[in-house]
């Protein structure tokens, strides 16, 4: 008998305009010890699968048919009262934000002890000793000291043990874990889900995992079960789903998981569910003005960039403190060359790709472009150099003002510029949207009638709308699910291949950096510890920091050669 | 995997996007408030009162400012009933001086809303200007403005509006007092309300001037005067359009509790406040009408303002949903 099982869950939410079914027939099971993977996209119905089985899903949403039982009795159909004495006891829950899933305003041992008595007969001091041993169990060094501390005392990775601390107060026998790891950083990834592993392996608690990343899944789970608008496409052991999935949405969505481990061309395609989006970067290179410099020669040359922010405030300067965000940077980017800067979090990047585009005035240092000075301090760059560079934002939910029509969006850098006027103007901005793969009405919309892939599409509309030489991409498609990341960085291929677009690619996953970069920069607190070519960086890494980021990138071994063969 | 039978295109039609007046009526706002009883019947009563204030001269029964018509003998007419000396019949009554009060109400609310209306779009002018300002140039601006805005917090706006009057007044040579005096109570209102405008648009601003679409708008060298007044201000409105109607109905007080108080709306062009003012004297004198019908009045649109603010609010915030 299966520890959980789900069988023909169907999960509606009624809404104005009709019934939205986010789960439909769906089946699963769960055997002690057993890391259960759930992937899928953005609105596959993963999550809501996590909700029906610790009973939260919202009303007006309910299950409309299907049981979800635990060691044989059916859990589905329990009213309020029933589910308390089950949610927290027998199930219990880690959630994706360590920092909302912990109250602020208690120390982590009070909160770990309310829960333990809530769920266990235990005295406050017999609570508190397991609290302790709970804090030891999940790796957290010095655990009587660090359990009278709030949750703000600890970073990121260590309150997601502290989050996982208290899914076990209860010695539960199947946890789900939501996303457990996405708003944490590569390093602590690992960890996590190696205590993850641990715990399922040593307790024999069932794990249900959901995720959308194919590499937490090839490195975590025993099983997997694929999810696409609601409905199972394909279930099996992992090794045999990732390496020779047999729906085609499987492959599709496998296929387009950027590789770690060799360099194609482009990435490849595979349609399901909806046609392939035709772009035609190709045609706008008619009447694109070409570099004058040749390829290869240095176009933007950063000389020491240094930004401090101020992290005390004092009228006197002696009290005021700093923290160096970006320290002294320097390096070159090539006519025609894609460079890539990584890094962890708070690694400064972001900061650094700021100051070359004229957003954050640098503390020192400066940008020379074609060889002259642009001088990135207090004074603000020239206009010439904005007309020349753009950029494209990580959060296509924020980088386009909903209360702008579209066609106005993508006409502002034009029309500000003076380049385009009148007919000339509306003309160019239809001829984009079409370039981009956006339908002809396009421009009549607001953004929020986009998805997050068809929105980024827009921004790189905008972004070329000047016809500029050198692209800003900070983080193009960390927001998007993984098909739609490779149709964009497609776009951005093109628009190198065939534009001779320069671009500075910032980002955090190295599969990403790997398949897009000519020339990668790592940075760390602030500082680039190493450049190098990307084939070379990635074949024989010189800096420590950079062989620990390469160890900790997600393994796919058992990945299908589906992706080469069609590439 | 929704089913939208209500928007499929008829078989065949080519797709077409739907008119403005369309989407408004199809809009999430627009069905909350058709499914609203409260929102429905306080917008309705909204409605007929404003009306009953922009048609006054054609709808009145009687033109109470005009003193050939007036005439002494009909005073204190208890309403509906027929004046036995005139034979002359007013359905709410009528007051000390023969004058009907369904017809100084009707002008008296004009005056109320006028005044109500002018001070809030005032206030909402000055207050969404300086928030912007304070919140996107930062810095000691902003420090200056807030701190302005921190100490008229510290009096009670009645008193501001009140200090604002008596001075405006004794700096008017008094031919012209009666005449501005409408003007200058607009601008105390005004002046005493701008401040939560401020406050609620730079909290705003602050979120939103952090967004990418703002830093997009940066890079290609908007200026900041086109970044806060196409970008960051459509984003900012939905707040200040909740707490607009809610000041609407506290303008509508200030304004009745000024003219109660004798510093308001003068005699010759009575407000409600100031009928309120001249009913009061007649209270305790079995007069009760001259009272009761201006102040129900008064109460019906501030509360029904107050509720349409309330509601807007909560449509208008995902989080209550």
């Amino acid at each position: 008998m299966a520890l959980l099982g789900i069988e023909g869950l169907t999960v509606e939410f009624p809404t104005r305009r009709g019934t939205f079914v986010a789960v439909k027939d769906a089946d699963l099971t769960v055997e002690p010890g057993q890391i259960h993977g759930l992937v899928g996209e953005s609105g596959a119905g993963k999550s809501t699968i996590g909700a029906a089985i610790m009973g939260l899903i919202d009303p007006p949403g309910r299950i409309a048919g299907g049981t979800i039982r635990f060691r044989g009795d059916a859990i589905s159909g329990l009213d309020a009262k029933g589910m308390r004495a089950l949610r927290g006891r027998k199930i219990s829950m880690i959630f994706q934000d360590p920092l909302t899933s912990l109250n602020p305003l208690y120390t982590v041992r009070q909160q770990l002890v309310e829960t333990i008595r809530l769920h266990l007969d235990l005295s406050e001091t017999e609570a508190s000793a397991r609290a302790v041993e709970l804090i030891e169990r999940v790796g957290i060094a010095d655990p009587e000291t660090r359990a009278d501390q709030y949750p703000h005392q600890f970073s990121g990775g260590m309150r997601q043990r502290v989050v996982i601390a208290l899914a076990l107060c209860s010695d539960p026998d199947v946890i789900v874990a939501d996303e457990p790891t996405t708003a944490l950083d590569v390093s602590i990834q690992a960890q996590i889900l190696d205590l993850i592993k641990e715990l399922a392996r040593e307790r024999q608690v069932g794990v249900i995992l959901i995720t959308h990343d194919m590499g937490v899944i090839a490195d975590t789970t025993d099983v997997v079960t694929v999810m696409y608008r609601g409905e199972v496409v394909e279930s099996g052991p992992t090794r045999e789903v990732l390496g020779n999935p047999q729906h085609p949405y499987s492959q599709s969505l496998i296929a387009a998981v950027p590789r770690p481990d060799v360099k194609l061309g482009r990435f490849p395609l595979i349609g399901y569910g909806g046609r392939v989006t035709e772009f035609r970067i190709a045609d706008l290179a008619r009447d694109w003005p070409m570099p004058e410099t040749p390829r290869g020669t240095p176009l933007v040359e950063v000389d020491g960039l240094t930004k401090q922010f101020q992290t005390r405030r004092a009228i006197r300067a002696s009290r005021r403190r700093y923290l160096t965000a970006v320290d002294a940077a320097r390096f070159e980017i090539r006519q025609g060359e894609v460079f890539g800067l990584v890094g962890e979090s708070g690694s400064g990047k972001s900061t650094l790709a700021r100051m070359i585009a004229g957003l954050f005035p640098s503390d020192e240092g400066d940008v020379r472009y074609a060889g002259r000075s642009i001088n990135t301090g207090r004074r603000g760059v020239p206009d010439w150099y904005r007309r020349d560079i753009q950029m494209i934002f990580q959060d296509p939910f924020s980088s386009l003002n909903p209360r702008m029509r579209v066609d106005a969006i993508v006409a502002e850098p034009a029309r500000h510029h003076g380049l385009f006027t009148g007919s000339a103007l509306r003309q160019r901005v239809a001829e984009l949207l079409d370039r981009v793969g956006l339908g002809a009405d396009a421009g009549l919309k607001y953004p929020h009638e986009f998805s997050g892939g068809q929105r980024q599409r827009i921004s790189i509309a905008r972004a070329l709308a000047t016809q500029p030489k050198f692209l800003i991409c900070d983080e193009p498609t960390s927001a998007l699910d993984v098909s739609i990341q490779a149709q964009i960085l497609n776009i951005l291929k093109d628009l190198q291949d065939h534009l001779n677009l320069t671009m500075l690619f910032i980002s955090h996953d190295l599969p990403v950096v790997r398949q897009m970069c000519d020339r990668v920069g790592v940075m760390k607190d602030g500082k680039l510890v190493e450049i190098a070519a990307t084939e070379d960086l990635f074949a024989a890494p010189g800096h420590d920091y950079t062989r620990h980021l390469m160890s900790l990138m997600p393994r796919l071994d058992g990945l299908s050669d589906t992706a080469l063969q069609r590439a | 995997m929704t089913d939208r039978p209500e928007t499929d295109p008829a078989a065949g039609a080519p797709p077409r996007p739907p008119g403005r007046l369309y989407r408004a009526w199809d809009s999430d706002l627009a069905y909350a408030f058709r499914h609203s009883p409260v929102a429905l019947v306080s917008a309705f009563v909204t409605l007929v009162l404003v009306l009953g204030a922009v048609l006054a001269p054609w709808i009145a029964p009687y033109d109470p400012f005009n003193p050939a018509t007036l005439n002494l003998m009909n005073g204190f007419t208890p309403p509906g009933q027929t004046n036995a000396i005139t034979g002359d019949t007013f359905l709410l009554g009528s007051d000390d001086q023969g004058r009907d009060v369904l017809s100084t109400i009707l002008f008296g609310l004009r005056i109320s809303l006028f005044v109500g209306v002018a001070a809030v779009l005032f206030a909402l002018s000055l207050g969404v200007s300086l928030g912007l300002i304070a919140a996107y140039v930062g810095g000691w601006t902003e420090t200056i403005i807030m701190r302005i805005a921190d100490v008229q917090l510290t009096f009670p706006a009645i008193l501001v509006a009140m200090l604002i009057f008596g001075v405006a007044k004794g700096i008017t040579p008094v031919e012209y007092r009666d005449q501005v005096a409408i003007w200058t109570l607009i601008l105390a209102i005004g002046l005493s309300d701008w401040v939560q405008f401020a406050r609620v648009v730079r909290g705003a601003t602050l979120v939103e001037k952090n967004k990418e679409y703002v830093q997009a708008a940066r890079l290609i060298g908007r200026s900041p005067v086109a970044i806060m007044v196409r970008h960051i201000l459509p984003n900012v409105l939905s707040p200040v359009l909740v707490i607009a109607t809610i000041s609407l109905a506290l303008a509508i007080i200030a304004e009745a509790t000024l003219s109660f108080l004798g510093v308001g709306a003068p005699p010759t062009e009575p407000s409600l406040g100031t009928l309120i003012r001249i009913g009061q004297g007649f209270l305790f004198s079995g007069e009760w009408w001259i009272l009761f019908f201006p102040a129900c009045t008064l109460l019906a649109l501030a509360l029904s303002v107050n509720l349409l603010g309330d509601w807007l609010r909560d449509a208008l915030n995902p989080r209550l949903r």
